[in-house]
């Protein structure tokens, strides 16, 4: 009862960087209203897969252990998610926002008649005052997530129904083993109890699973780099940059011709088109033929040696300077003041 | 084989991915009204998907179906207009307000209304709330299987069908027994344009509601045109208890909402000191543009 729990999706048999992302979070939450936190795990062959994640601070690990569990199908993992949540009845339940969690939560949360919140980039412990009512909430989970295109942060709680259920996003929040490590317990679980012949109404025929692609075009932050980036090792800067903020790296027509860049990245009438919140601009000009792949972004900041440069003409902000010294400063802002 | 009865969900939403400067007021929120109603992009590829299999598969019909105002018969229209069959509203006052929830269970009823069905197709997500969860729990509520981010559908036979999904690190093949619901991928190909035939024959198509304000020579033409006749069906009319309704039926609450700010449309230009460049990236956290 009233436990914190987590479904732990599984990479070639350990728990998924995501799933020790949100148990990290998960204990911290618990450790303010005072639960437990409970991961379930469901694979075929899963072998010592329960220390790593006491190590990341779960106190009980419930582990199904079957055929038909893996790879992931909807029925069969949305019947034991369900079934447990009924009998345990969870104060709060998280999953991953990706391809298996946003498949898996929204039926859960259906099944559960329970709310659930999609691609939450913060978790915390909260009050809520309810107008209608006219009653405070205590200690409920506050779960912020973009909205509206991005275009709004909106906080959404669940005041009325247990549990509070909500998907997380990748890379969002801090992995770190928790402090107080400990041997936990484990449970099996009875995979025959939960999933019935109904459950296995859909069946893999086949599957290609590729290494993670670029996302440039999603992508909500770029950071782009020109010919004044001055060399392929100067580069690596912007990747550096674009790896904390959770973005991609593009780059202009002269940057990819130059050889700094491959031409996948590129950007502009003749690469490709993106519209990202935030675009920041290293060391190009802004001829039209970027511009044109790039003008649609939220949000711009140009940074360049050249203070006519007209890309600064479509800047939200604009610093005239050597990339190579700007981007560190940035990088260093960032390390020391976010998580 | 006999046709496949295939409905289509599908939702009119603000056009959130043009949000550009020019549809942020002074004051950095959202301008809403500068935002057009379109047919949501995702299940528009739906649609397309809908009609292949009713080209592929002879004597099939495409019922598309919206949750919404009034104004939400526009996707009806644009629907038939692209090949679809019939358009269905669902619009009642007691549905504003409603979450993914209580929106599937609404949705649920008019398909339990229009049962049997062989497939229902909607797009993985609407790009005003980008959830991803009506379509689950719909499929849910009518204790049907699911596949999720389908970007081609290879073949239905045997009251089963095949059909390829999109992952974020790759495709898988599945085969899944009818009745069946459907995610479709933005990855899938696009819809197919209005026909000019269709639209010339169906362009007065209308709801009932829509038909009230029309004059009495436009009245009698949709009595001798019934194909003209868009279905709208209320609360009543699906018979839904109010507590699984609107805001009483929605369990998420907004506690807040903080509009990211963007305040800068003349040029900010900052020289590249460490004071400057921190400043810059306070307010970058400070707003979410990063982090």
């Amino acid at each position: 009862m009233n436990n914190v729990f987590i479904y732990c999706e599984t990479d070639h048999g350990k728990p998924a960087e995501v799933s020790l992302e949100i148990i990290t979070k998960g204990r911290s939450l618990a450790d303010q209203i005072g639960a437990r936190v409970e991961v379930i795990v469901l694979g075929h062959g899963l072998k010592n897969i329960d220390q790593e994640l006491f190590d990341y601070g779960a106190d009980i690990v419930h582990i199904g252990d079957h055929k038909n569990l893996d790879p992931y199908l909807t029925l069969p993992h949305a019947s034991i998610v369900a079934g447990i949540f009924e009998q345990e009845k969870p104060r709060i339940g998280l999953f991953g926002a990706t391809s298996i969690g946003r498949d898996l939560a929204p039926r859960v949360s259906s099944q559960l008649k329970c709310g659930l919140t999609a691609d939450c980039t913060e978790l915390v412990i909260g009050d809520h005052f309810d107008k209608k009512q006219n009653k405070q909430h205590k200690d409920l989970l506050l779960q912020r997530r973009p909205a509206f295109g991005g275009n709004i942060i909106a906080t959404i709680v669940t005041p009325d129904t247990l549990p509070q259920l909500a998907t997380v996003r990748e890379g969002v929040m801090r992995k770190e083993k928790y402090e107080n490590i400990r041997k936990g317990k484990v449970v099996k679980i009875n995979v025959d109890d939960y999933v019935k012949k109904e459950a296995l109404a859909v069946k893999i025929i086949e599957r290609h699973i590729e290494k993670k692609e670029l996302n440039l075009k999603n992508s909500n932050i770029v950071v782009a780099g020109g010919y004044g980036v001055g060399s392929k090792e100067n580069f690596r800067l912007l990747y550096d940059l674009a790896g904390i903020l959770g973005g991609e790296v593009g780059a202009s027509r002269a940057a990819v011709d130059a050889g700094f860049e491959v031409h996948d990245r590129q950007i502009g009438q003749t690469g490709m088109t993106v519209r990202p919140k935030l675009y920041i601009a290293c060391g190009i000009s802004g001829q039209i033929q970027h511009t044109a792949g790039m003008d649609k972004s939220a949000m711009v900041i140009a940074i360049n040696k050249d203070p006519h440069a007209p890309i600064n003409k479509l800047a939200d902000y604009v610093i005239t300077g050597d990339v190579a010294k700007v981007i560190p400063k940035m990088i260093k802002y960032y390390k020391e003041h976010t998580k | 084989m006999k046709g496949l009865n295939i409905i289509v969900l599908a939702k009119q939403v603000p056009d959130t991915r043009n949000v550009g400067k020019d549809a942020m007021k002074a004051n950095g929120t959202v301008n809403r009204s500068a935002l057009p109603a379109i047919f949501n992009p995702e299940d528009l590829l739906a649609l397309e998907q809908a009609l292949r299999l009713k080209d592929q598969y002879p004597g099939s019909t495409v019922t598309v179906t919206t949750m919404g105002p009034i104004r939400a018969a526009n996707i009806l229209r644009d629907s038939i207009f692209r090949g679809a069959d019939k358009g269905i509203l669902i619009t009642d006052k007691k549905f504003a307000g409603s979450d993914t929830l209580a929106t599937s269970y609404v949705l649920s009823l008019a398909l339990k209304k229009l049962a049997p069905f062989d497939i229902i197709l909607c797009g993985r997500q609407a790009i005003d709330g980008d959830t991803a969860q009506v379509g689950p729990q719909v499929a849910e509520k009518l204790k049907i299987p699911q596949i999720t981010y389908v970007e081609d559908i290879l073949e239905v036979k045997n009251k089963q069908i095949i059909a390829k999904r999109r992952l974020t690190n790759g495709v898988e093949t599945l085969q899944g027994n009818l009745p069946i619901l459907l995610t479709v991928h933005g990855s899938a190909p696009t819809c197919r344009t209005q026909n000019a035939r269709r639209l010339m024959k169906y362009k007065h198509a209308c709801t009932p509601s829509e038909m009230n304000n029309e004059q009495e020579d436009y009245i009698k033409m949709h009595d001798q045109k019934h194909y003209l006749d868009l279905v709208e069906w209320n609360v009543d009319d699906l018979q839904a208890e109010e507590t699984y309704l609107g805001l009483n039926g929605s369990p998420t609450k907004v506690n807040a909402v903080t509009n990211i700010v963007f305040t800068a449309k003349e040029s900010t230009v900052l020289e590249p000191t460490d004071q400057a460049i921190d400043e810059l990236m306070a307010e970058l956290v400070e707003h979410h543009n990063v982090g």
